[in-house]
Parts: structure tokens; C-alpha cells; sequence
């Protein structure tokens, strides 16, 4: 049973093929990285299965049973998770409500529904040591650094015990010591069972962490290879056009 | 947001880990502005005790209290508007459309329950169509408020043919005490602002409502994605900022005795002047009830003390904006530090 398989799905903006009847199969634990230049339909596609657009054609399907979506939060109530470029975290809020947001936890006072900030600090604690990582439930996030903050967007996408995580470009704009952090996030993930779809410029992130390359150029996939089957130079001429297809 | 991109030395972690478990609590007070706005009002006030001997009487302490209450009522409202990343310029205009409806209706011998309602009614409906235009047409919150600025005042002169009211039919006595009167001492519009403060700073630490609040005026992006419900919880933002100045209009008509159409002008500046200076961030995602009552405070404490002084009370202007700008600098200082850290 695959976690998720795309047939030959296509999406068209007017006279723009953003996406161009791509077909893949993701298996649960699999990391895959989306690789492409700018334009090459990658941010498309993974808003197709994100919910955020329907497919002009083609089938989405979710173990094996076929599926759309109305909207990103459907998309969530199937077992998609996303986390975006820019983590989509309130800086003035602890990690673990930024976890919980939008999904509190609480408790009944009374006649009185109130925060359970008890449960939430113990479940994001939880949840940020299965990720083996140190961020602290209680801190603020605007003391957090690239990596922790990076933990706290992951965690959250725990919450729900997804099937499939999609990130997008999560190691564009930190550290070299935090994109290790963030690495070994995504395997925790991995070792949960959790198919991941990495999107991502870097070449070496995706080499270190990814099982599978999926190459997309103007809006058509033109590589689908196991890590251990390519290398960065084929990759790159992939993605320039410089290799028509693998 | 700038990275470091080199790891810091792991002495530096101990040491912040250590200094933060040894004096958290107290460095958390510390850094709070609305704890240096408080300590600057109790020394203003232990000042003026010295200085005159008409500060620290029983009548002037409970005009100062009950003075900045009405203020310090409307400034519990804007701060949840200004935490949610808005700001609402119509409070004067609602508290003063709240005093007309109530005036009229109990003019013309409703009581004062009915006049009551009807009053937040008409000041929620304000609240409304400021919310429902910056919710949904995204209108600037500045834009829209100010134009309700116009319209609630300009309503209230045509339902009252601009005369001012002051009988208020059966429930007159009723009315005078709810608003001038005083239980064990304390003046009733202080009674209710403790109340009321009390209410807000719950629902702002207590509910997903006011965990919503906070993450809209820091990202308002983040709560979309996360699946907050943006709109209503804007529109609930104006409609609270709406009924706290339109209960503050009732309490205002009964101290006063008489309303008119020039109630409440120019008090939006006021209460926001009080919010910031309270530690209220104008750009969205701070700000504490505690800090918009002292900041109430500090300016009616101001203008109390030039009056006992015997200085002239044009100088109130300067004080209040030097209290504002003194606030946003310290705020600035402040996290110009903690970037660099």
C-alpha cells in the first residue's frame, strides 16, 4: 500500500502547464526529494497535494483509495501535513501553543472552557524529545534558533499522526550546524513511517537524506531514481536540461 | 530575521540556562514595560503625597481613580484591538453614540435596563461594521475606524438634534449611582473596571480566543495556515473594543449627570496613549491589561499632579507624549537588545 500515488496529474493556469501529467508513487517512510529550477512546477505540484489547488487532470490517490481535496485543512483532515518555507510560527507565543495552534487543548472549569497549558507543555515535551531534539515547550519562539524553530513546525505536524509531510525548502535559510538538526529531524520522521517529500534547492541536503530524487523541469517529471542510482552532477544536468530525461 | 552562523560558545547556553532558572520570574517582571510604567506612576504618586498635602486626601484619591477609569475601561478594549494587530480610532465616537441611546431612551422613560441594551446594541453595531469591513473587504483597521469615527458621532448629533440630555425619566437615581456613586468607598466605574479588567486579562491568558488573538497580531499568515478562524476572530476583537467603550458611555452619563454630543472627543488618543505606553505594541502581538490600567493611570495621575502643583494644564499634552514616546523608545531599546543577544 503506498502512501500516496499521483496519475498522471496535470494543472493548468490558462494557457500555462504548471504541471504537465506527472505520475509517482510515495511509500510510507520514504523520503523523496522534489528537485527542480525555479518554475519548474515543484511549489505547483505540492500545493496539488496539499489541497491548496485541484488538479486540471489526473487522480490523487491516499493508501490506495482515491481522494480530493476542498481546501489545505481537508487536505490535513486526510493525513497531509505541511511545513511551509517560513514555518508559519507566532514569535510571541511558547512552542507548545504554537504547536497546539488552532488545535488547543482544554479543559472544562465550571461553565468555563479554558487553555490546558498543562497538557500542552507535556505533549509538546513529548513530542519535541521524539524528535530528539532540546527545544523547550514553555520558551517563546522569538528566542529559538533556525533548528528549534524548525523542530517546533515539525512537531506540530506530529500532532496528528500524519501519513505524509510535505516541506518546503527547510533548510534554505539556516546554518550549516541547524540544517544537521533539521536532517536528523526528517529521519525521526522517516523512523516513524511518515513519507516525506522534501522540497529543496540543496543539492547535498537532498543527497543526505532523501531515498528517492524526483526531477521536474516545465512542469514534467524527468527522473524518478533512487539516491543510491544517481549523483549530483546527473541531478544537476537534470535540472538544467542538460540530461533530457533518466 | 538574522541567523548566527557559527554555533555559540557552549558556555554561553550554561550561563542563560543558569541565569534563567536563577531569577526567571523576577527578570520576566523586569522586563515587562508596564512594570517600569507602574513603578513609575507609585513613584509619581508617593512624590506628589510629599510634595502636597492634597494629594494623598480620600477625595482626591477616589476623583483620580474614578477619573481614569472610564479611560482605563475603553483602553481594555483597544488593547486586545492593537494585540490582534489593529487599532480602533471610533471608541470615543461609540462611548459617546452609547450615552446618547441610553439618554434618549431614558428620556423618553425606558428604563434603565432596556436604555441599557439598547445603547450596546447600538455601540456592538458599530463594532460590527468596523470588524465585517476589516475582516472581509480588508480595509485598513485606520481607515475604517476612522471613518465610524465620524459616522457614531455624527449619528448621535442626529438622534439627539445636538442638545444635551439630562433627565433621565424613572430610572434617573438609578442611572446617577450606577455611574457617581461609590460601594465601601470605591467609586462604581473603578468597581466595574476591575471587573472588566479582571474578565479581559482571563480571556486574553485563559482561551484559545485570546491565544488567537496574539497569533493574528504576530502572524496573521501563521493563523490562517494553522486553520484559526481569522475573520471571526477579528470581528469579535472590534466587537469587544465596541462594547467596553460603549459601557463605558453608560457609566459616563450617569457620573456626569447630562450627556452631549461632544462626549468622548479626541479620547481614542487617550486610551491609545494609555495602551502603548502600558507596553502595547502598535505593530500587533503585545500588550497586557495590566499595562493599559496603569497606563490609564500614569496619565490621570499626570494631569491630577499639574493640577495640585499649580501648573498650567497645557503642559498635560507634553507630558502624556513624552510618556508615549519615553515607552516606544524603551521598547525599541529593548529589542534592539535582544536581537543582538
Amino acid at each position: 500500500m503506498s502512501a500516496l500515488r499521483l496519475e498522471a496529474v496535470s494543472k493548468e493556469f490558462g494557457a500555462i502547464h504548471a504541471v504537465n501529467g506527472v505520475s509517482l508513487t510515495l511509500e510510507p517512510g520514504q523520503v523523496m526529494g522534489l528537485m527542480g529550477d525555479n518554475g519548474a512546477g515543484k511549489s505547483t505540484l505540492v500545493k496539488l497535494i496539499a489541497g491548496n489547488f485541484r488538479p486540471t487532470r489526473g487522480r490523487i490517490y491516499l493508501k490506495d483509495e482515491e481522494v480530493t481535496f476542498h481546501g489545505p485543512l481537508d487536505a490535513r483532515r486526510h493525513g497531509i501535513e505541511i511545513v511551509y518555507q517560513d514555518l508559519a510560527l507566532c514569535d510571541n507565543l511558547t512552542a507548545a501553543v504554537n504547536v497546539f495552534l488552532g488545535r488547543e487543548l482544554t479543559r472544562r472549569i465550571g461553565p468555563f472552557q479554558i487553555l490546558d497549558y498543562a497538557a500542552m507543555n507535556r505533549r509538546a515535551a513529548e513530542l519535541f524529545k521524539g524528535l530528539k531534539s532540546e527545544t523547550r515547550a514553555r520558551d517563546k519562539v522569538r528566542s529559538m534558533s533556525g533548528g528549534q524553530r524548525q523542530a517546533v513546525a515539525i512537531a506540530r505536524t506530529r500532532l496528528s499522526e500524519p501519513d505524509i509531510v510535505l516541506m518546503d525548502e527547510p533548510t534554505a535559510a539556516i546554518s550549516v550546524r541547524q540544517v544537521a538538526e533539521v536532517l536528523s529531524l526528517i529521519r525521526e520522521l522517516r523512523a516513524h513511517g511518515i513519507a516525506v517529500i522534501l522540497i529543496s534547492h540543496r543539492m547535498p541536503d537532498v543527497f543526505a537524506v532523501a531515498d528517492r530524487i524526483v526531477v521536474l523541469r516545465r512542469g514534467s517529471k524527468v527522473a524518478d531514481k533512487a539516491v543510491a542510482d544517481t549523483s549530483p552532477e546527473e541531478v544537476t544536468g537534470l535540472i538544467t536540461g542538460a540530461i533530457s530525461h533518466a | 530575521m538574522l541567523e548566527r552562523t557559527d554555533p555559540p560558545p557552549p558556555s554561553a547556553d550554561i550561563d542563560a540556562a543558569i541565569s534563567g532558572q536563577t531569577h526567571g520570574r523576577l527578570a520576566g517582571l523586569v522586563r515587562q514595560e508596564a512594570f517600569w510604567v507602574f513603578v513609575a506612576a507609585v513613584l509619581a504618586c508617593l512624590a506628589l503625597s510629599v510634595a502636597t498635602d492634597t494629594f494623598a486626601t480620600p477625595q482626591n484619591l477616589f476623583n483620580v481613580t474614578r477619573n481614569f477609569a472610564f479611560v482605563a475601561i475603553v483602553a481594555l478594549g483597544m488593547t486586545v484591538v492593537i494585540i490582534s494587530g489593529g487599532i480602533d480610532l471610533s471608541v470615543g465616537s461609540v462611548l459617546c453614540l452609547s450615552a446618547m441611546v441610553l439618554a434618549i431612551s431614558m428620556n423618553a422613560g425606558h428604563s434603565l435596563v432596556v436604555a441599557s441594551i439598547l445603547a450596546l446594541a447600538a455601540s456592538l453595531a458599530v463594532g460590527l461594521v468596523n470588524g465585517v469591513l476589516i475582516a472581509f473587504l480588508r480595509i485598513p483597521p485606520f481607515v475604517v475606524t476612522l471613518g465610524m469615527l465620524s459616522i457614531a458621532r455624527s449619528i448621535a448629533m442626529v438622534l439627539s438634534g445636538n442638545k444635551m440630555i439630562f433627565q433621565f425619566g424613572p430610572d434617573e437615581s438609578l442611572l446617577f449611582t450606577l455611574g457617581g456613586g461609590s460601594t465601601l468607598g470605591i467609586a462604581h466605574p473603578v468597581v466595574a473596571l476591575v471587573l472588566f479588567a479582571a474578565v479581559t486579562a482571563f480571556m486574553l491568558k485563559w482561551t484559545r480566543w485570546g491565544t488567537h488573538v496574539f497569533a493574528i497580531g504576530a502572524n496573521e499568515k501563521a493563523a490562517v495556515r494553522t486553520g484559526v478562524a481569522v475573520r471571526s476572530t477579528k470581528i469579535s476583537v472590534y466587537l469587544f473594543s465596541a462594547l467596553m467603550a460603549g459601557l463605558a458611555g453608560i457609566l459616563e452619563a450617569g457620573w456626569l449627570g447630562g450627556v452631549t454630543t461632544n462626549l468622548g472627543q479626541s479620547m481614542e488618543l487617550s486610551v491609545i496613549a494609555a495602551t502603548v505606553i502600558g507596553g502595547a505594541n502598535l505593530l500587533g502581538g503585545a500588550g497586557t491589561v495590566f499595562g493599559a490600567v496603569v497606563g490609564a493611570a500614569l496619565i490621570e495621575v499626570i494631569r491630577n499632579s499639574l493640577i495640585l502643583l499649580g501648573i498650567s494644564t497645557f503642559w498635560q499634552g507634553a507630558f502624556v507624549g513624552s510618556f508615549i514616546l519615553l515607552a516606544v523608545a524603551l521598547d525599541r531599546v529593548r529589542a534592539y537588545r535582544e536581537s543582538e543577544s
